[in-house]
């Protein structure tokens, strides 16, 4: 039985989350459509489950909440602070740098999340990967203190990864 | 004030809000001038731009009594997707040297882009 449940169900979670998708595609809530978008949540992770060897090891959905919200504060907060910059420094006073960020991460899906999120706030991109992925290249738009900017990844986002995906 | 004023009021300025970001992420476009730094702007175009954007267009719906909530998939695959050609176009631009040399890392040996056998294309685009 056990054995069953985990051959039909690799990844119970992507299940939940594909039908999720699928009534949202549908745009309306309706018996029909969530039973449809469960099979297709069956169906789907059953076919590539060759490509998901690795259960993730239980998840911190609170943490995961707060580290969502302190992320979108973030992108509305540089948000106005890169649009003031676009507005008001002159191309000759900007002060593009770049940062490297020494990893304590080491979990791939970890440090694709850490360098989505670099991305998403404005005023900062993560251009690259060390080749043993030991650091991450970030490149700034305007800073007065380089090394700042990077203790503030470290601390707001990398240690709050940490604890999620441990 | 019936609700029906407020939420045509508050899509105005959700609408207001979205079109001056990605306005100022336009000028940010036009303005800087080499590649690194150009590509911050479209970064602010696809969160609270294009955000500001579905959102109004989630609270008309909602006004209009027809609930939608295809929007917040639009920003899922948004948020999901912008970082990756992003990430892209920063390594192309890195790989052609079409911008300032990075520093080395602290820790390994070179940035996966630079480590190539192939000898660095010349920057002038002459080069397949």
């Amino acid at each position: 039985m056990k054995r069953l449940y985990h051959w039909l169900l690799p990844h119970p979670l992507l299940t939940l989350l594909l039908a999720l998708v699928w009534i949202l595609l549908q745009n309306e809530l309706s018996a029909g459509m969530a039973v449809f978008g469960l099979i297709l949540g069956i169906i789907i992770p059953r076919g590539t489950a060759i490509w998901w060897p690795d259960q993730p090891k239980g998840l911190h959905l609170g943490k995961m909440a707060s580290y969502t919200l302190v992320v979108l504060w973030d992108i509305l907060v540089a948000n106005i602070e890169v649009a003031w910059i676009v507005l008001t420094v002159p191309n000759a006073k900007l002060k593009p740098a770049w940062i490297v960020i020494p990893l304590d991460l080491r979990m791939p899906e970890a440090i694709t999340v850490l360098a989505g999120t670099i991305t998403l706030t404005p005023g900062t991109v993560s251009a690259d990967l060390s080749d043993q992925g030991r650091c991450l290249l970030v490149h700034v738009l305007h800073t007065d203190d380089p090394d700042a900017v990077r203790d503030d990844i470290k601390s707001r986002y990398e240690s709050r990864l940490m604890e999620i995906f441990t | 004030m019936s609700p029906d004023m407020i939420g045509t009021y508050a899509t105005a300025i959700c609408l207001l809000i979205g079109s001056g970001f990605v306005i100022v992420g336009v000028i940010g476009l036009l303005k800087f001038n080499d590649p690194m730094t150009r590509l911050h702007a479209p970064t602010k175009v696809g969160t609270v731009g294009i955000g500001m954007l579905l959102l109004a267009s989630m609270i008309h719906s909602f006004t209009l009594g027809q609930t939608s909530l295809h929007e917040l998939l639009i920003m899922a695959f948004l948020f999901v997707t912008a970082p990756v050609s992003a990430n892209f176009i920063a390594k192309v631009g890195i790989h052609r040297r079409a911008c300032d040399t990075p520093p080395k890392p602290s820790d390994d040996t070179t940035w996966s882009t630079l480590d190539s056998p192939d000898p660095a294309p010349a920057a002038d685009g002459k080069q397949a």
